[in-house]
This record gives C-alpha cells, structure tokens and sequence, in this order.
C-alpha cells in the first residue's frame, strides 16, 4: 500500500512539519522525547487532527489533500488504532467490545477471523467481563483485538504498552511480533522504550520537535552515530543472528551473524533465528588480543570512521566487522592514547549482548 | 377518598402536561446538550446563559414576557395566527410551551455535564471503529451519558409537575385545560377547603420525596458500577 504523508499543524508554541513515506509492510516505530509530536503526527494519519494542514496518499487513494479540500473522515480510512489507554467502551463488555468494529465492517472486507484473533490473544476467558474487571495488560489484548477485527490496511499503536509495568510489557510484546508475522499487516508504533524499538521496529522514523529527523531501516538509522543525542546512552547496533550450537556444559550459545559469531548465555527459543542488540557503551577496544580477560566476545575490526559523542568526553567509532557495523563509545582520552584513527585494526570487546 | 372529580383532573393534567413536556425537551434539548457542550464559540455561552435564566429568574417574569409575546399583538402571537393556531395563551399548548421554557435548564444541565465528562476520546474510539458520527451518537455518546438523561428525565418531570407561578401567568386556572394540581391546590386554600388540599399537597410531597430518593439510589447504583 505504501503511504506517503506531510502533515503541518500549529497548536500554540507547538508546531508538526513532518514529511515521511512509510513502507508497505512490517512495524514503523515513531521515535523521539516526549513532546516531538508523535501522538500528534499518529492523529494527522487516524484522521482525528481536523485542523491539520497537508497530504496524505495511501496507494493511490488521497486521504487527505488540503490543497484540493480533501479530507476523509476517520471512520472511512480504514485504519486501526490501539490507544495508550486502551479505551475500551465501558458500557459493553469484551465481547461487545470486539464485535463493536467487527460488525461495521462489511463481511466482504473481513480478512481477520474472530474466533482466531480470541485464541491468538488469549481472550476466551475474558469474554462476558466489563472492561473496569480487566487488569491493564488484558484491556491492551482487547484493545489490540478490537482494532484488528476491523481488518485495517494499517494500525496505528500508541504507546500501547506506556502504561503497563515490566512482566505486562512482557506479556504482550510476544503477542505484537506474533501478530506481525501473522497477519502481514503493517504497521506504525509509538515507543520511547528503547527495548520496544530494538525488538519490534523494521522501520524508524525518528521525530524531534515536529520534525522528522531521520528516517530508514532500523539497524542503519539506530546506529547512525550523527544521531547521537537522541539515543544517547541507547545507541546501539542490531545484529540479525542465527544459533549455530550450544554448548551444554557451560551453558552457552554460539550465534553467528554476518561476519562473526557471539557467545551468549543459552536461553530457550523457537527456532534458530535471533535479533541481539549491542551498545555502543558496551563496546571498548584494545589494540591487541587479550586472553587474560573475562569477557567472552572478543572480536577484530576495522575503524571505519570516528565521529563526536554526545559528551565532549567521548568518540563513538564506527567499526567493521567482516561486513558488519558495530559501535563503540571510547573516551577521547583513550582515543589518544591508543592512536585510533580510520583504517586501525582493532580488538572490539562486548562487554554484554541483548537477547532480543 | 376526599378528592373530588376536578381534583382527578388537575392531576391527569398535571401528568400530561409533565409527561409531554419531559419527552419534547429531551428530544430538543439532547441535541442543544450536546452542541453547547462542544461548541468553542462565543455564541454557544450566550445561549447557554439564555437556557440557564429559568433557573433563576422568578417563574412570573418569564410567565409575564411570554404572556406578551403571545398574546395577539405579540410577535409569537402574531405568528401563531397566521400559521392558523390560534392565540396560545390560556390554552394547553400555551401552557406546555412555557413549561418546556421553565424546565428546560433541569434537562440541559445534567445532559451537559455528562456530555462534558464523556469527553472526545471514547467518541475518536469508535471513529477508529468504523462508526459514522450519528452511529457513534446512539450507540457510544447515548448509552454512556445514561446516568446524565435519567437526572434530565426525572428533574425534568418533577419540575414541570411542580410549576405554579407561570402556569398561573400563561395557562390561567380553566379546569380541564389549564388546571393543574399546584393551581387546584391554591384554589381549595382560598376557599379554605384544607382537608382536600392536605390531601393534594401531601400527594405532591410524597411524589417529590419518591422521585428524589429513587434518583440518589439510581445513581449511588451508577458510581458502584
């Protein structure tokens, strides 16, 4: 489907100017501080913002086009949208809850079964309950429910797991990858969780003050290091891997990715595939193979370039590793003192690598 | 039983005038709720304060200004001639159009609070959901202000059945017509019949109690739920 927007909108000292093309599958993830306008930017595209100003083309239908008058309303977009409260209607129960979008879709346009969505979000047990019985990760389930069962070509998710705690969160992420793989559907998720990001997002667009600030695949914009100020501590790299064995008696698994392998603790998965996020942070380098040291991945590279840190007291390197980019947060200091510059071979040590 | 045959009519009338007068306003005064609980212009508080006078204003003044606007040189009154009606006052539908004019605060106010604190988001939610704004009206905006039209309802009808001053001012004291019970219960005090208007003024304090406790337990039962 493929959606191309560019919204504006002036509400007091605030002002949206975002230009963006979101690609036609997989989750987008809408990154940036509290404020850049992100819940705006997702209300311009529901259609809820009617004093929003600009275009937005899905395929080839325009939902809005304020320069021709256009402006379809939000109940004909075709959208779904979980809200950061879930907002499930009080007076229904879950059941009416879910039957709510279902019915006013007409049957031609049902692409998601009912009864598939229940077992896919463990709803069942919780049909004939009243939304205020409900614990906050269980109106989320029903929420994200009720928005697939109107077989949108696109939801939109707020924030949908801000207000839940940790072993919620964990509770639902699984369920949003799953549904991802599922059910081909694309779509655009508000986050400031960086664990949220690294696990889910295909696709970043990040915002700052109304503006788009970059936008690109997830690995290539996370680890962009022009971009430090908004990752900050969370610059990271992402790390496509697979489990190429485990070792039984020390409990550890060996994950190759293009151009090296990592050890890591052995946990439980389906499948071979894993995403493992890496710091910038946790990366330091040494100029020479250390055996007499306790952290486990140790692994050459190439400097391939050195740019400012957020902090004047660090560097971050950009390095090569047979193909693949990793990055590391040195002090200047040390930058010195070990004479890194472009093209040194270097030893970089991962201090820690998350499982994603 | 000490109520006479006028007495049973000046509550039949009563009860109909009440009951006509609760359903027109709720049927008018749902969509004004609902218009000046959203509306950001500043003609929306002009008509707000116009709807809130009856609250405050004595029932005579507005039974007075009513009275001249439709009698026959009136403009109301020259109006209702020539759309064939007839002059308004000292007839029923005189008396049930300055009724809804006294009530209408008592239906507007509770219906727009709660149409206040519903708020947009459960509406952008069913927008989300596919539902057209009239659909989202009735099955989303409706449903959730229950406790709001069940206050409207009930103050509404109890008002109307408790009006005296503009009753007198526009409807007069024609039995069978404009007679109602606060009226009849004025005329037995005047001709000192006090069995019969014990009688009715305990009627209407029990009805009143009645209505009053049945609306604080509805709505103790709404803020359990």
């Amino acid at each position: 489907m493929s959606l191309h927007a560019y919204m504006q909108l002036k509400r007091g000292p605030f002002c949206l100017d975002a230009e963006f093309a979101l690609p036609d599958s997989g989750i987008t993830v809408l990154f940036g501080p509290s404020g850049s306008g992100k819940t705006t930017l997702m209300r311009c595209l529901a259609g809820l913002e009617l004093e929003a100003k600009g275009q937005i083309q899905q395929g080839d239908t325009f939902w809005q086009d304020s320069s021709r008058g256009i402006f379809l309303p939000c109940w004909q977009r075709g959208i779904g949208m979980v809200f950061q409260d879930a907002q499930l209607f009080p007076h229904l129960n879950v059941r009416g809850n879910l039957a709510f979008g279902y019915q006013r879709t007409s049957p031609a346009a049902r692409k998601i079964d009912l009864q598939h969505t229940i077992d896919l979000l463990d709803l069942a047990p919780l049909l004939a309950h009243r939304p205020p019985q409900l614990s906050g990760g269980e109106r989320q389930r029903v929420a994200i429910a009720r928005a697939l069962l109107t077989s949108p070509s696109l939801l939109l998710l707020d924030e949908p797991l801000a207000a839940l705690d940790q072993a919620r969160k964990q509770e639902i992420l699984p369920y949003l990858a799953q549904l991802q793989q599922q059910l081909d559907l694309p779509m655009v998720y508000i986050t400031h969780a960086m664990d949220e990001v690294s696990r889910l997002a295909d696709y970043l667009v990040l915002l700052n003050e109304g503006k788009v600030q970059a936008q690109g695949e997830l690995s290539a914009t996370l680890s962009r290091p022009d971009l430090p100020s908004i990752f900050d501590e969370e610059l990271s790299v992402i790390l496509e891997t697979e489990r190429l064995s485990t070792d039984t008696h020390y409990k550890l698994a060996r994950l190759g990715f293009r151009g090296g392998e990592l050890l890591v603790p052995d946990v439980p998965q389906q499948g071979t595939k894993r995403r493992v996020r890496i710091l910038a942070r946790d990366v330091s380098l040494a100029c020479s193979a250390h055996s007499d040291i306790s952290i486990l991945n140790r692994l050459p590279a190439t400097v391939r370039s050195i740019s400012p840190a957020s902090h004047p007291a660090h560097v971050l390197i950009s390095l090569d590793i047979g193909g693949s980019l990793l990055l590391a947060r040195i002090t200047h200091y040390s930058l010195d003192k070990l004479g890194i510059a472009p093209g040194s071979q270097v030893w970089a040590q991962i201090k820690s690598v998350a499982l994603l | 039983m000490l109520l006479g045959a006028d007495d049973w009519s000046a509550i039949g009338l009563t009860f109909k005038l009440a009951s006509l007068t609760t359903a027109l306003l709720l049927l008018l005064g749902t969509p004004l709720a609902w218009w000046l609980s959203r509306s950001q212009h500043w003609f929306s508080k002009v008509i707000g304060a116009v709807v809130t006078l009856p609250l405050v204003l004595p029932p005579t003044v507005l039974g007075f200004y009513l009275l001249v606007a439709l009698g026959s040189q009136g403009p109301l009154g020259q109006l209702t001639i020539a759309l064939g009606w007839g002059l308004l006052p000292f007839s029923f539908s005189g008396l049930l159009l300055a009724s809804m004019l006294y009530s209408l605060p008592f239906t507007i106010q509770p219906l727009q609070q709660a149409f206040q604190a519903i708020g947009n988001t459960p509406l952008e939610a069913a927008a989300t959901l596919r539902a057209s704004p009239l659909d989202t009206f009735f099955t989303v905006l409706l449903p959730l202000a229950k406790p709001g039209l069940i206050t409207a309802t009930v103050m509404t009808f109890a008002h109307t059945v408790g009006e005296f001053g503009v009753v007198l001012m526009i409807g007069g004291n024609i039995p069978g017509k404009t007679r109602v019970i606060s009226v009849q219960l004025y005329d037995h005090v005047e001709a000192l019949e006090y069995t019969q208007a014990h009688w009715l003024a305990g009627g209407m304090l029990l009805f009143s109690f009645t209505v009053l406790l049945g609306l604080q337990l509805l709505q103790k039962r709404g803020v359990a739920r």
